[in-house]
């Protein structure tokens, strides 16, 4: 059978079903399509390759062309297109194959449920902040007016006039913006605990209590401006906090969507594509050669080997027929297959992996922020100060009312805003430097824990190696020939030719390329005829080198493939190949003081010479889910704390067992959903960097805690002698917030020669 | 003194007014493409509409 792969017929899906010209083959996208205003239908789109703002015209402009479309909108910061169209007139294949037309592959893509969510808290929280900016600023304006005036000529009506309007302007507002904190104060208190949002609330509270109280009462001193100076900063640190989150998010989305989870359906005689969530127990799939086998099933028909290493980490492949069981995240490598969707009967090693995470789980949960632990000792203090203050002053007698306001100014002036900053500050300006250095990152307190580890542990296959086979000796390959094998590979589905892809602008698939399972594809170009493959297909038998072990990456085990061009050939041995800076990143990480290890599920006589090149001493092969776990409890025992660095499904229980964890983006989504951070691109070097980033942040939040605490130890004794006026504490309050957030970020300077290299790549990865 | 009776609502109006502005425009979705919007004035679609 030969499948011949028509341009454009339904692009985007080309890597997934190639063999889409088949009159039998549709796309079935109408799990992406939502109903749109006036009858149009709706989809959303996440798009590869934008690199500029050029890119914006383009998609737009190519899709106004198309019949039927009603509006295309691309945003820039998210990498997401809009489109709507008028139904009957368009099908959604349409569109994607015209993006395919102009160079750009896209994905159909649908909003989790956590990024809606997340998309609507950050709008009341913009809200909110709007609201508390203006009021402070309000407030603030008639406060100076009071505080000249009371050391000038006010006349105590004009300054009564003024703390009304003060009132008036703050209770609502505070009432409104001071939400997100009064919720999560509320939340901790109903499960018996006391968080950085309990102080918080009290404090504005009791401003804004004790204000109204002594505005009835004519007094000189109201501390309404404080109350939503206070709301205004805090709210300031959590959106910037939860803008970070959301684009972190919007990427994790985008690369969930390009990874495409498809497969195709067999329904009577016909293939449709359909998104992998659409399958239901019993459907019949058609797994191609080279396709990743997208859920658990049973094999109908067919025979074929299948690559398990991203579920066990073993790279030799394991022959299967009618009868075997199939694991979802299986690659297969020869024939196609015909498998029945079974569902998960408890007995599959999906589910016993999951057992292992939900135990390794449990224990991290342990593990208590830095902040919480500041909170829990400080809150105390601070209301027992408050208490003792009331008391000292009435047994001192000054009469209940003067006592109250001192004790109330005292929790004012307590109130943790720069406590409450100065973790957040430094987590955001730490995730955004990370971010720029490609890596995402998965959970806030993942910092502080990244900080205290002393020991990496690496998985082997696609952690330490390149996920995708390589090419090991483009160098001896003729420099028009490998870029011919580069662009031919575009086309095939063969595992081998993964590693070849070509990337960036000259990826552009030659038109009429026809693929022959087992042998290669091939295309008649400008006449002449070009092939990739199997030595045979190329007419290659003659060139097939002598295996050599000189090279250093001379492994007898190297496949090799052909390319041929008119009448010249030259043959590329693939081979699994270290990511380029491996040993590079393993100097630096002993360098800064961390013992390395590998533990692997693939056999020992493959880890062997991994760890030899790389001067790892203690590494571990042949290791089960639960044994790798085993390992890391091991590694606890002996009082170390373990990051764990690992993609595949049998790497997630000792992921989540780990004191932090780390994934490259091609790990499986178990994986990634384990782990702490996700890192892009083809280096190993964000490991260290990430490690060192989580180091000096935990360094700055311990400074900036010291610091907060530091500026409270000053100000509580002024507070308990009666001396705190609204202006000391409106310039304390502000002064400190600010110190605060400055010295979180020295982090996002860069530091001299750290990550110069790495990050360019990384942005690119990124953007794509 | 009587002056400030309406020339402090009058500047809490103002206020107010742009606060309104930010919120409408925050639900118009002005803030999701931060990025896009800075190069979009660029871009010659007045030319495409031709």
């Amino acid at each position: 059978m030969t499948i011949a792969v028509a341009p454009g017929v339904v692009a985007g899906m080309m890597r997934a079903d190639p063999g889409a010209d088949a009159p039998t083959h549709s796309t079935d996208l109408s799990s992406f399509v939502a109903e749109g205003p006036g009858g149009t239908r709706h989809m959303d789109l996440a798009v590869e390759n934008i690199t500029c703002a050029a890119c914006i015209d383009d998609i737009e402009g190519g899709l106004a062309d198309l019949d039927g479309i009603v509006g295309a909108r691309l945003n820039l910061t998210t990498h997401r297109l809009a489109v709507e169209w008028q139904p009957g007139r368009l099908d959604p294949a349409d569109i994607l194959a015209r993006l395919q037309r102009i160079g750009y592959r896209a994905h159909p893509f649908e909003a989790g449920r956590a990024e809606v969510e997340e998309a609507r808290q950050s709008r009341t929280l913009l809200t909110a902040l709007a609201v508390a900016g203006f009021a402070a600023m309000n407030v603030m304006l008639l406060s100076v007016s009071v505080w000249s005036g009371n050391a000038t000529d006010i006349t105590p009506e004009t300054r009564d006039f003024f703390h009304w309007i003060s009132a008036l302007i703050a209770l609502p507002a505070a009432a409104f913006a001071g939400q997100p904190f009064f919720r999560s104060a509320l939340a901790a208190i109903r499960r018996g605990r006391l968080n950085m949002d309990v102080p918080i609330s009290l404090g504005v509270l009791l401003a804004l209590g004790l204000s109204v109280v002594e505005t009835i009462n004519h007094a000189e001193h109201a501390y309404f401006d404080s109350a939503v100076m206070l709301l205004f900063f805090l709210l300031l640190g959590r959106t910037m906090e939860h803008a970070m989150r959301r684009r972190t998010r919007a990427v994790a989305g985008n690369l969930a969507a390009l990874r495409a989870p498809t497969a195709q359906r067999l329904d009577g005689g016909s293939v449709t594509v359909v998104p992998t969530r659409a399958l239901v127990t019993g459907d019949r799939i058609l797994v191609g050669a080279g396709d990743r086998i997208a859920v658990d099933g049973l094999i109908e028909d067919g025979r074929s080997e299948i690559d398990e290493s991203l579920i066990t980490g073993e790279t030799d492949r394991r022959s299967v027929g009618p009868g075997d069981r199939v694991h979802a995240g299986c690659l297969n490598h020869m024939g196609s297959l015909t498998v029945r969707v079974t569902a998960a009967d408890g007995a599959t090693l999906l589910d016993e992996i999951e057992r292992l995470l939900e135990r390794a789980g449990a224990v991290r949960a342990g593990y208590v922020r830095l902040a919480d632990r500041v909170a829990r000792a400080y809150a105390p203090v601070v209301h027992l100060t408050a208490l003792a203050t009331l008391a000292g002053w009435l047994l001192a007698g000054i009469g209940l009312h003067d006592a109250v306001v001192i004790a109330i100014t005292v929790l004012i002036i307590t109130c943790p805003c720069a406590l409450a900053l100065a973790v957040p500050a430094v987590q955001v300006a730490a995730a955004g430097r990370l971010f720029r250095a490609g890596v995402l990152l998965n959970a806030g307190d993942a910092l502080e824990r990244l900080a205290t580890v002393d020991t990496v542990v690496f998985d082997k296959t696609g952690t330490l190696t390149l996920p995708d086979p390589q090419p090991v000796n483009s160098h001896e390959v003729p420099a028009d020939l490998l870029a011919v094998a580069r662009r031919l590979a575009l086309s095939s589905r063969h595992p081998l030719a993964r590693g070849l892809q070509a990337i960036g602008p000259e990826a552009i698939p030659y038109e009429g390329v026809a693929e022959q399972p087992g042998a290669g594809v091939s295309a008649l170009v400008d006449g002449e005829m070009l092939r990739l493959g199997s030595l045979a297909f190329c007419g290659a038998e003659a060139l097939a080198p002598a295996p050599r072990a000189s090279d250093g990456q001379g492994d007898p085990t190297a496949s090799l493939i052909a390319v041929q061009k008119g009448e010249r050939r030259a043959v590329l041995r693939i081979h699994q190949m270290l990511r380029p800076d491996a040993e590079e990143t393993v100097t630096r990480l002993r360098r800064m003081g961390l013992s390395v290890q590998i533990l692997s599920g693939d056999r020992s006589s493959a880890v062997a010479p991994i760890a030899r090149r790389l001067g790892v001493e203690a590494w571990r092969g042949d290791l089960t889910p639960a044994g790798k776990i085993a390992a890391i409890e091991g590694l606890k025992r002996e009082g170390r704390s373990v990051v764990m660095v690992g993609d595949g499904l049998n790497d997630a229980p000792a992921l989540a067992a780990a004191a932090a964890s780390l994934s490259p983006v091609t790990a499986v989504d178990l994986a990634q959903a384990a782990a702490d951070a996700v890192f892009l691109g083809d280096r190993l070097g964000p490991v260290a960097e990430t490690i060192a980033v989580g180091r000096r942040a935990r360094r700055l939040m311990r400074e900036n805690l010291g610091f907060a605490l530091a500026y409270n130890l000053v100000a509580v004794p002024v507070a308990i002698a009666g001396h705190a006026t609204p202006l000391v504490a409106a310039l304390a309050m502000s002064g400190s917030s600010l110190v605060v957030t400055l010295n979180a970020l020295r982090l996002s300077r860069r530091p001299a020669a750290a990550a110069a290299s790495s990050a360019p790549r990384a942005a690119a990865e990124i953007r794509s | 003194m009587n002056v400030l009776v309406f020339l402090v609502p009058l500047a809490l109006g103002l206020g107010l007014a742009g606060l309104a502005a930010f919120v409408w425009s925050l639900r118009g979705g002005q803030y999701d493409d931060m990025e896009g919007a800075a190069v979009r004035m660029l871009s010659d679609d007045d030319l495409r509409a031709r």
